[in-house]
């Protein structure tokens, strides 16, 4: 049946799309279709892919958060400077505690005081590389003992040759996806994503769905922190910068609509590996690095562009 | 649940009042800062630090003359900083070659034509501008930096940074570019076809299709103008500096979207004007200068502008809640 074969294209069309991509760069680029390659990219996508996960629940509930970049800076800051002070265990204790109050009170002003999410994690950007500038003095700070601490598994540990971050960045997509799709909670924010009025009037606490999801942002966002603390052994005042728009391509690219309602983890762990694949496959083609964000470019309006034009059944709008 | 009065002359004056300091909150804030720091620095209030305010402020207001028009026309426009640096690039990286007015031309060209793809994209695909001008800012740092070789470029001939070195009395070219381009836009919203369109879009998309506005052109014009701003900002930038870095502009789309929210324009359209712009564009520079001159680290300014632009939505939602305008 022809209406089964156009289905299957318009659910799975992104993946045939990135299996064509990964078959293109497997032909003509030597080393990249190795299992060690695959792990490599996924390692190195594992942070942003991390933050990604909670930022997924952000977008399916129609909001935005572009605060989780500097949130990050500010983050790996806290755990690699609390971990010269306070020792592994303090220093991710707080720096997961300091994720969630961040995202605690981008959830209530979002949340409970309905104000734009746009501006209200655009400010939040601003005070918390503020805010990382104040607790770091400007200086880059480094894990005094970095050769001795167990902190080391969480970057650079891997466990039957699968490193630690790739099995957090899946296990966490594992968990998150489950949460989304099996519990109410996940239901509850797909229904304030689709239609927030009707939600309401079904007896959803749509303010409280919207809290708890920055607050889950924040919580990735901290592990993704504590990940990357562990792999750098160290922090720069802005090792976050930049980061909150990579993760909104892969989300975008895994296409998960901005409008909120539909979307799914699996996309955003597709969206963000593309990124990394396009990444890797570039350079072992040869092409300059910043090669890459140019073909990002490309790829983010022809795949959402795909996208609507097979929802809608017309390609122009 | 108001008491009876016997004043209600008075209290109808007062109530006018209070709508009209509401209306225009962001000159009121404007004018707090200023006298703060007027008395809190003895080099603030000088003619030459107000020439310097508007100087520094001129960047981000020619990019916010084009953001606001793309933003009542409810849409958004995130490749502003990236499209600044790639003007910024060709401007000063093809004088050598084929001379520098050239060069600068096509610093603009290059400005204008990115504006008109992003805005071709969103009007033709129905994506979202969000998405769409966030490839854009992507894409289009990354061709700044495989041009420059990911290097700054610099002029060989220092006359070029000469240009932009004419003064009103304390006030810079560059300045005066920033307010002539913001009242031009002002009367192209009031008083022609597009502008009127442009709010009429942007306040209910539907209803001005119904009514026979051309939305598509609209959005291609606006983000057009949006495009050809941030050249011209770029531009002036390396006329200022002498050199391009494939950095410039970073993040400047975020202070862009900070200073149009903050002088009152919303991001859901309709709303908005040149004055409010200008208003948000000079706070936002007398904030950063005053907080410099007082001598507060860096990360207070970041600070206080996160708390600024939150207090600033929190204002506007209450105002629109109580229905003012």
């Amino acid at each position: 049946m022809t209406t089964s074969r156009t289905d299957l294209v318009r659910r799975h069309g992104l993946l045939m799309a990135f299996g064509l991509f990964l078959a293109g760069v497997a032909v003509t680029a030597d080393g990249f279709l190795t299992f060690g390659n695959f792990v490599d990219v996924l390692r190195q996508v594992s942070i942003t892919g991390m933050m990604a996960i909670g930022v997924t629940f952000v977008v399916i509930i129609g909001r935005l958060d572009l605060s989780v970049g500097s949130m990050l800076t500010l983050l790996t800051v806290i755990v690699v400077d609390q971990h010269n002070s306070a020792g592994p265990l303090g220093a991710i204790a707080m720096t997961l505690l300091a994720g969630i109050l961040i995202g605690a009170w981008n959830g209530l002003l979002i949340g409970y005081f309905r104000l734009n999410a746009l501006i209200v994690t655009l400010a939040m950007l601003s005070f918390l590389q503020g805010m990382t500038l104040l607790y770091s003095g400007g200086a880059n700070v480094n894990i005094a003992n970095s050769e001795t601490t167990w902190f080391a598994m969480f970057g650079r540990g891997s466990v039957l040759g699968i490193p630690v971050p790739v099995i957090f960045f899946l296990g966490g997509a594992v968990i998150a996806s489950f949460v989304l799709r099996r519990t109410v909670f996940g239901r509850t924010v797909y229904a304030v994503g689709g239609n927030e009025t009707t939600s309401v009037f079904s007896g959803i606490a749509a303010p409280r769905t919207i809290f708890v999801t920055y607050v889950i942002s924040g919580a990735t966002t901290a592990i993704a922190a504590i990940i990357m603390g562990s792999r750098v052994m160290g922090a720069q005042n802005t090792i976050g910068q930049g980061y909150e728009l990579t993760v909104l391509a892969g989300i975008i690219l895994g296409g998960t609509s901005l409008m909120g309602g539909s979307g799914s983890i699996w996309r955003t762990v597709i969206g963000i590996s593309m990124l990394g694949f396009i990444q890797n496959g570039l350079l072992l083609l040869g092409f300059a690095y910043y090669v890459q964000w140019l073909v990002t470019w490309v790829v983010i309006i022809v795949a959402v562009w795909i996208d609507l034009a097979t929802k809608r059944g017309r390609v122009l709008a | 649940m108001s008491m009876p009065t016997p004043f209600m002359a008075d209290r109808r004056i007062g109530k006018a009042l209070a709508n009209l300091l509401m209306r225009n909150h962001i000159w009121v804030f404007l004018t707090l800062a200023i006298l703060v720091f007027s008395f809190s620095s003895p080099y603030f209030l000088t003619l030459n630090n107000l020439g310097n305010v508007l100087t520094q402020g001129a960047f981000i207001g020619i990019l916010a003359v084009g953001m606001t028009m793309v933003m009542i026309n409810g849409e958004i426009d995130l490749s502003v900083g990236a499209t600044l640096a790639l003007a910024s690039a060709l401007a000063i990286g093809l004088q050598d070659s084929i001379g520098v007015w050239p060069a600068v031309f096509t610093g603009f060209l290059s400005g204008v034509a990115l504006g008109a793809l992003n805005g071709t994209l969103v009007a033709l695909s129905g994506m979202h501008s969000f998405i769409v001008t966030l490839g854009a800012l992507i894409g289009i740092r990354g061709l700044v930096f495989v041009y420059s070789g990911e290097n700054a470029l610099m002029v060989t001939d220092f006359s070029y940074t000469e240009y932009p070195e004419i003064y009103l009395g304390p006030v810079s070219l560059t300045a005066i570019i920033f307010f002539a381009l913001a009242l031009f836009f002002q009367w192209v919203l009031t008083s022609t076809r597009h502008g009127r369109e442009t709010y009429a879009v942007g306040d209910n998309i539907e209803a001005a299709n119904d009514a026979g506005i051309k939305i598509k052109r609209h959005k291609v014009i606006n983000f057009t103008i949006c495009g050809a701003m941030a050249a011209i900002a770029g531009i002036l930038l390396s006329m200022r500096l002498g050199t391009a870095e494939p950095n410039a502009g970073r993040i400047w789309e975020l202070w862009t979207i900070i200073a149009v929210v903050l002088g009152g324009t919303r991001l859901i359209g309709g709303f908005g004007n040149m004055w409010m712009t200008i208003g948000g564009v000079l706070t936002l520079a007398v904030l950063r200068n005053g907080l410099r001159l007082l001598n507060t680290p860096n990360y207070v300014e970041l600070m206080v502008m996160g708390g600024v632009l939150i207090l600033a939505l929190s204002l506007d939602k209450l105002l629109a809640h109580k229905g003012v305008h």
